[in-house]
């Protein structure tokens, strides 16, 4: 098969900004240790999990978290204690950045879906894996995520980053860039175009990202790459529902013969979020 | 509430279920008057649609009661007595507004999964799978209806419930496999598939000027019904070879439009049969496209084929070479029912069309999988669950 390895955005003219190198995709821990992290965490985690206690989770967490640091080459702590035990060129090694790249047509004028889209606080009402967007500043805002599985939750702690829009031209396109020291390296650009015969208004998102993993990590979090696209994709097809029709298209608190969803009656749309995601990671 | 609930491949349970609610504000919630089994519920049940998962409500042909609205909900009002079409459209996506309900672009929840075997994803309907949106169905007690204003239609004084009930989904698919069809005054139309949306494809061809309508079956009741109720001649396929009967009908032209009403589980009696049937076992084949050679074809040159019977995945041995070099017109499509719903049940209501026939069996809830039973293996025409 053709290895096709021509980014979606060059095709687009899009995506020229690269996501800083600096948090969590730079690589901190040497290889030895590294190895060492991977391997001793991976029983721990296999013997944590076989004796299923509490102390056992506790052990297994604890295991996750080093095949994640000897898997990413990246320790926070190292980061917290301004430790390094990597080469000294460890910037050099950050892996490269992956791209995500998504467009749909929505049904509205592009004014309106631009003014809409520009209030990024609006962004997490369609936007199931973001928490909060706090605007500091015309230019900076603040990004909480919201991570679905418990345990990758409790390996990274809270993602937070700042954004800053590097580039913006009202009605037809945002740049932005996350600031250094992001717990994930990120950089995006959005543009707004008519679409023919008054369809609407297309809208192109390429999102790139530093995976918070080192090499073999970045080889880990291409296959998970699929499973982010996709739930880029359903944010997008969130807002243009949003956008089109003014609700969220949803299944979520309808009834079903399954026992395990009978007792949950209503439920606030966010908290389909936990649904979807269930639906998506299914589809992996 | 009382549900008829999917537990397995030709499973049915009548369950108790907690009653729906109003999720979102263009919603509305409907106490189920009549609600009608379909032909494209036994793919279900028979395990060719996937994303089926036990406990879900099925049932897409139904007609109500309004009970509840949403705050958004403008044009219905408690106590209307509507129709439902079985596709959900938003109503406000470019597809909804050029009427091709069918494809609404937001209607499916859940449209990365048939986005991944089709490219896009189609519209939602209800109780048919998790591709399609995973929508609670229509056999129970209630039923929430999202875009309720886009979806119900009410239905006219002096209509009784059990003609205006297929008016959500077998009158309107029948007609649109007409309108496809795009039949010109004088046309001779051949129909494949004499159970309720062939039915309607019959009247609904003469409607829009067919001279002639010819329909293939081989269930006898359906056959009566098709020639003394809907008025097409018949041919009975286990009797007779439909090309030879086909061509000597038309004076060796062939029909000029060709219908499939059946899709993707059809039968013949032939050893194409037994071929789709093998593939189909070992997953090389998803869905047996007999009829749609057959009318391949059959179709005379020029002519234009219509397909309305469900296909679902992968067919294989399509006469492609008969198609392009008879210079054959394909269409094809899920219903657009709000597009053909208000005319409808004006014809139903002057009495140009006729639908209340089809059903032959009222049933309770409780007789869900023996209604099934007798409908799958075609002892009746329609089975219609009053909860």
């Amino acid at each position: 098969m053709a290895n096709k390895k021509q980014p979606v955005s060059s095709v687009l003219g899009m995506g020229p900004i690269e996501p800083d190198i600096s948090g969590s995709s730079r690589i901190n821990v040497d290889d030895t240790e590294r190895i060492w992290s991977a391997a001793g965490g991976a029983l721990l985690a296999t013997y944590g999990l076989r004796r299923g206690s509490f102390s056992g989770l506790l052990l297994a967490t604890l295991g996750g978290f080093m095949v994640y640091r000897g898997a990413s080459g990246y320790c926070p702590m190292n980061q917290a204690l301004g430790r390094n035990t990597a080469e000294p060129k460890a910037d050099d090694k950050a892996v490269d950045s992956i791209e995500i790249a998504k467009s749909l047509t929505i049904n509205k004028p592009r004014k309106e879906v631009y003014a809409y889209w520009r209030q990024l606080e609006n962004l997490p009402q369609f936007m199931f894996h973001l928490g909060e967007v706090r605007q500091l500043d015309n230019k900076r805002s603040h990004w909480v995520a919201k991570l679905s599985d418990g345990l990758l939750a409790k390996t990274l702690g809270p993602v937070e980053w700042d954004a800053e829009i590097l580039a913006e031209v009202k009605n037809e396109r945002l740049v932005w860039k996350s600031v250094a020291d992001a717990r994930i390296d990120n950089a995006g650009e959005v543009s707004f175009v008519d679409a023919p015969n008054g369809q609407g208004t297309e809208m192109h998102a390429v999102i790139k990202y530093r995976p918070p993993a080192g090499q073999l990590g970045g080889a880990i979090m291409k296959l998970f790459n699929p499973a982010f696209e996709e739930m880029i994709k359903q944010d997008l097809r969130r807002f243009k529902q949003l956008l089109e029709t003014g609700e969220i298209t949803t299944i979520a608190g309808q009834p079903s013969g399954r026992k395990s969803e009978q007792q949950s009656g209503k439920k606030p749309v966010a908290e389909q979020a936990k649904i979807d995601e269930k639906h998506e990671s299914a589809m992996l | 509430m009382k549900a008829l609930c999917y537990n397995g491949v030709g499973d049915l349970r009548t369950e108790r279920v907690p009653d729906p609610t109003i999720i979102n504000p263009k919603d509305a919630i409907l106490r189920v008057i009549l609600s009608s089994v379909c032909g494209s519920d036994l793919h279900l049940l028979n395990g060719y649609v996937p994303t089926m998962r036990e406990g879900d409500i099925i049932g897409h042909e139904f007609m109500g009661e309004v009970i509840e609205i949403g705050s958004e909900v403008k044009k219905l009002k408690k106590g209307d007595r509507v129709v439902v079409c079985s596709i959900l459209g938003c109503g406000e996506c470019q597809y909804c507004q050029s009427t091709q309900w069918s494809l609404c672009d937001n209607s499916n929840p859940h449209a990365w999964i048939p986005e991944k075997a089709y490219g896009d994803s189609p519209a939602g309907i209800f109780g048919y799978s998790h591709a399609f949106g995973g929508y609670a169905g229509s056999h129970a007690d209630y039923i929430r209806v999202p875009y309720a204003d886009r979806g119900c239609f009410v239905i006219p004084e002096g209509l009784p419930d059990e003609a205006a009930v297929f008016a959500s989904d077998a009158l309107p698919t029948g007609f649109m496999a007409a309108d496809l069809a795009d039949i010109q005054p004088g046309n001779v139309v051949a129909i494949w598939g004499c159970g309720g949306v062939g039915q309607m494809a019959i009247q609904s061809a003469f409607l829009l000027g067919a001279s002639r309508v010819i329909a293939i079956d081989r269930e006898p009741d359906r056959l009566r019904m098709a020639k003394d109720i809907s008025g097409a001649e018949v041919l009975d396929f286990s009797k007779v070879d439909i090309q030879q009967a086909l061509r000597e009908m038309t004076g060796g032209r062939g029909p000029d439009r060709c219908i499939d009403c059946v899709g993707m589980e059809a039968v013949s009696e032939g050893l194409d049969y037994y071929y789709d049937k093998a593939k189909q076992f070992v997953r090389l084949e998803s869905d047996r496209p007999i009829v749609l050679r057959e009318a391949i074809l059959a179709c005379r040159k020029g002519g234009t084929v219509s397909i309305i019977g469900v296909y679902g995945g992968l067919v294989d041995s399509i006469p492609m070479g008969a198609a392009m070099n008879k210079a054959l017109t394909f269409r094809m499509g899920q219903q657009h029912g709000q597009r053909y719903i208000p005319r409808l049940l004006e014809h139903l209501q002057k009495g140009e069309l006729n639908s209340g026939f089809m059903l032959t069996r009222k049933m309770s809830l409780d007789e869900g999988m023996a209604g099934y039973d007798l409908f799958n293996k075609k002892e009746t025409m329609r089975v219609v669950f009053a909860p």
